[in-house]
Order: C-alpha cells, then structure tokens, then sequence
C-alpha cells in the first residue's frame, strides 16, 4: 500500500472515530452541542483526505457541486423554522438516500460501461459480491429517497397527512417487492454476458427500471402512514439512510462508510424502537396496520353521535381564572402547538403564571408532534429550559392533585380509551392521564378527532373545559385575562 | 495460514460490530435530544458524500459526470444542512440553574 493510500485509509479511521465520540455525545444535553461539532469535523476530515487521496482527475464538478450542495444546504438550515423541523429532517434524509444509491449507480454503469479494467483489460465477469452489493444499496437508497420525499410532501401538506389506503395494498406491495426481487436476480445473472456482448445498455435500462420500481415501492410504503405515526416513519427512514450509507460502502469497499452508516442505522432503529414503545405498537403494525380505520368502535359508536351540546365550552377569561389561581398547572402540547407556532405564546403564560407563584410543569410524551423530540425543540426554541420538562411518567402518579391540565393541540395522548377500553386502537398506549386532574383545558380549533381518526372521550368528561379557537389566539387571550386579574 | 479474508467477508464484520458499536453509544438517549440525535446522525448519513466525489472526480463521461454532480449536491446539502441545523437546535437547549 503507497503512502497517499496509507495516509487516507488512516484519516477515513480518524472520521470514524470522531463520528463515534460525536454520536456519543450527543446524546446528553450538556454535551451535544460539541458532539455535533465533532462529527462534523470528521466528516470534513473524511471530505479533505479523498480529494487529497482520492486521484481525482477532473475538478469542475466536484466543485461546482459542493457549492451548491453548501448553499442549498446552508440556507434551508439557517432559515427554517422550528416547528417545520420534521419535514425539513424528512427530506435530508432523502438527500442522504439519493447520493448512496447514486454512488451505487455510478457503480453499475463503470461495469456496464465497460470502465472497469484489470490490468488494461476490460472486466467481464462482474463479482457476485460485487453486484449484490450494487444492487442492495441502489434498492436501499431509492426507497429511502421516494419515501422521505411522501414523508416531506405528507409533513408540509404538500400529500394528503392521512392514511392513504386501498383495497389490495399489501397484495400490490407485496407482488412489487418480489418483483424487485426478481429484477435484482435477473439483474446479477445478466449482466456480466452483457458487458461481453454486443449491447452493455441493455441492461441499463432493466438497472433504471430497478431504480423506478424501487422508488415506486418507498413511495406505497409511506403513503399509508398517517400523521400521528410520522414518528416512526421518520426515524424508520432515519435507520435506512444510514443502511444505504453502508450499502454504498460495501459497494466501494469502503470503510468509513459502513462504519458511519451502521451508527446511523443503529441509532435510528433505537428511536423507531422507542417511538412504537411509547404508543405500545409494534413496527408492523405502525407500517401495515390498519390503524384508525377501525372508528367504529370508539365510545362514539358504541352509544350516540356526541354533538357540541355534550361538551363544556368555555372561554378564555374562565381559563385564566382557572389557572391564575391553581397551585399547579401542567401543561401537554402537542401537534396543534406547532400548527399554530404558540410556543412563545404558551412560554410567556407559563412566566406570567410562575410569577404569580403557580407551579408549572410541561409534560411532553415522546409521540407528540411529527417526530421524536419535536416538542422538546420548540420548547427549547421558546427558551423553556429542558429541565423543566417531564415525562408521563413522572408526573401520572401525582395527577390527582394537579388543579389544571392544559391540553395544547394533543389528543391522542391524553385520550382516556388507551387505559380503559380494550375495544380501542389506542388500547394499551401509555398516556398523560390529564383526566385523572381537578380540571382539564383542551385547546382544539374543532371537535373533529385527531390524526388517527379516533373521538376522545376526555372531551366530553365533567370536568374538562374546551376552549376552542386557533391555540395562539386562545392563549393570547389568556394571557391578557390573566395579566388583568 | 496466509490466506486472506475476502472483502465481502471483512465488510460484513466491520458492519456487524460498528451496529453493536452503534448501540452500545446511543442507549438511553433523553427524549429531549430525540431530533438533535436524528438531524445530526442525519448528517453523518451523509458520508457517502466520499463516494459522490470520486464519481464526480473520475472524468468518465458525461453519464458519470452528471450522477456524480447530482451525488455531490444531494450528499453536500445532506451534510452542511444537517450539521448546520443541528447545532442552532442544541444552541437553543439550556438549563434553568435556578430549579433543581
């Protein structure tokens, strides 16, 4: 091995070592920060050593594209807001996704192109290893890119965030996966007679047609996902992106990649773990079930069509009333605070609230929002310090003596059926047992049900107060009844 | 015995024991660095942004110069984006010092 080979393989170690303390630093609060600092170093020490090491021929591109690549980058970081983190994650992740399976691509097509040579002579016979790990990571990273594109359009509003479905959509996914599979063998056995014979490009066109069937499949992978599982499905894509990483990095025979790709497919496989814990489902079920549909056996359809005579609609200077004078007050937000970016809002009542010697506590449940730990960076946007958030957890057992409940754009998670009906979708998820406090406040634009199509019987219970009305308004409106008491 | 380990072979174990690594790192992440943890490892998925440059770098052709650049822009916003977002979310993570 030459030196300049030498001293890359030892800088590529370099990175991988750094993402490694950087990954594992980031995952406490004081240290994160730094953390991320370090593993961007080592992905710029991975970037210096292979166009130092790399025998780069021509400059142009390489250039050009990560100008761009910075500035694109660079000013959608910079400028998007807090509460469209999920999207913005979503479609990284299907960036990260493109540029594996094109690696992988470019892979295939210097075999069939007739570029990989062997002493001066043109390689014919394409190694089994070789093009099952082309094709591995083209499927890899074309599903993770179709998919976080449907994730992306889902979360911005751009697709429908309901669950699409149809009749026949396990068959059809099924039957195309097996196809996909099939291709891919036809595919290993064709293309080394290919390469010899009188037409390479023949099978260039069956290669694409993988990569269309592929992204074909992420996209009816995701599309049946609605808004509340989006969690999972995030992180899921997360797990993929750095699977096709890997991928990539068997293609090449390189072992940063499969270093820095396994960390990141370990680490997103952790939080779709996490995520389907805290909504007590499993990974199947998440992505084939047939969550929501089953409404019909909600407490709704049980007894009669609950109407807006059934609910204690209150407003704003009866809240404030309410919480000017508890002793402790906690607070759940959830999607519908970042629909209506109320985090300043929400923060500025909670001050004015302390002030006046009430004890505030946010409680965030890991599913809330579009992705885990959404809540927690709008918070943190709005300058909630993190040790002031709780988990359900800790907060449950001493539910009966808090004074208040304010429900800020939640409703899954404070629905009461996950503890006490079997017959619910929900059954079994651990839940913010708000119900079980002296009152509850649900800040909700109507009384349509949440994201998995499910009524909320919380709604209608004695003691819960619906304050209805855009969630920035109503708290704007609080907080100036509060301020006058 | 002199004989080498193929590729394939040593790839897979690297890849097996970096997935234990993996996990061994990120347990028991707080529920509130779940997207810092997401958008940053994110960005460390990015690093096929190695192999984008040496497509983009070969001078093959048009073809390869065209999925390279492609590679180079996607893997490069991947990476300058993800690690640029990450850092002003956990800027904006502090802790009160008053309360516990």
């Amino acid at each position: 091995m030459d030196t300049r080979l030498l001293m890359m393989q030892l800088a590529y170690l370099l990175s991988a070592v750094l993402f490694i303390l950087g990954l594992k630093r980031l995952s406490h609060p004081d240290t994160a920060r730094g953390g991320n600092q370090l593993a961007a170093i080592g992905m710029l020490v991975a970037v210096v050593a292979t166009l130092l090491g790399g025998e780069i021929i021509t400059w142009q591109w390489i250039v050009g594209g990560l100008l761009i690549g910075a500035v694109v980058g660079g000013f959608m970081a910079r400028f998007v807001k807090m509460t469209a983190m999920p999207q913005m994650v979503g479609l990284f992740n299907g960036f990260g996704g493109l540029a594996s399976g094109l690696v992988a691509a470019a892979e295939y097509l210097r075999y069939t192109h007739g570029k990989v040579l062997e002493g001066g002579v043109v390689v014919s016979d394409v190694p089994l290893d070789s093009s099952i790990s082309i094709l591995i990571g083209t499927l890899i990273g074309a599903v993770t890119f179709s998919g976080s594109l449907v994730a992306f359009g889902k979360l911005q509003g751009v697709v429908t965030e309901k669950a699409v479905k149809f009749t026949g959509q396990q068959f059809l996914n099924a039957g195309l996966f097996l196809g996909i599979l099939a291709l891919m063998g036809w595919l290993i056995i064709s293309t080394p007679g290919a390469i010899t014979g009188a037409d390479p490009s023949s099978v260039n066109m069956w290669y694409w047609g993988l990569w269309g069937a592929a992204m074909l499949l992420g996209i009816l992978l995701v599309i049946p996902i609605g808004g509340a599982d989006m969690p999972v499905v995030v992180s899921l894509l997360n797990s993929y992106s750095g699977l096709a990483a890997s991928a990539a990095g068997f293609v090449l025979n390189n072992n940063v990649l499969i270093i820095s790709g396994a960390l990141v497919g370990a680490s997103g496989l952790i939080l779709t773990r996490i995520m389907c814990k805290a909504m007590n489902r499993s990974l199947a079920n998440v992505i084939f079930g047939s969550f929501g549909e089953a409404a019909g056996k909600g407490p709704v359809a049980k007894g009669e069509k609950r109407t807006m005579a059934d609910v204690n609609d209150v407003q704003a200077d009866d809240v404030a009333m309410l919480l000017a004078y508890a002793k402790q007050v906690v607070i759940v937000p959830g999607y519908g605070l970042a629909v209506a970016q109320a985090q300043h809002k929400l923060r500025e009542l909670c001050d004015n609230l302390e002030s006046r010697g009430v004890n505030v506590k946010y409680v965030v449940h890991p599913v809330a929002g579009r992705m885990p730990g959404h809540m927690n960076v709008l918070l943190a946007e709005a300058n909630v310090p993190y040790n002031q958030l709780y988990e359900p957890e800790d907060v449950n057992p001493d539910m009966a003596n808090v004074d208040a409940c304010l429900v800020v754009g939640a409703n899954d998670v404070v629905n009461p059926a996950a503890r006490d009906d079997p017959d619910s979708d929900l059954y079994g998820m651990p839940i913010i047992e708000v119900d079980r406090s002296k009152h509850t406040v649900v800040m909700k634009r109507s009384l349509n049900p949440g994201f998995a199509g499910l009524d909320n019987e919380l709604f209608y219970l004695r003691n819960t107060m619906m304050l209805f009305g855009d969630a920035g308004d109503s708290i704007g409106r609080i907080l100036e009844e509060v301020k006058q008491l | 015995m002199t004989a080498t380990m193929p590729d394939i072979l040593v790839n897979v174990i690297i890849f097996v024991l970096a997935i234990f690594i993996g996990f061994e790192v990120i347990t028991k992440v707080p529920p509130t660095l779940h997207t810092p943890l997401m958008s940053g490892s994110n960005a460390i998925s990015g690093i096929s942004i190695v192999g984008a440059l040496v497509i983009a770098g070969m001078g093959e052709g048009t073809l390869f110069d065209i999925i390279g650049v492609v590679a180079v822009i996607a893997a490069t916003i991947n990476v300058v984006g993800g690690f640029m977002v990450t850092d002003r979310m956990l800027q904006m993570f502090r802790r009160d010092t008053d309360t516990n």
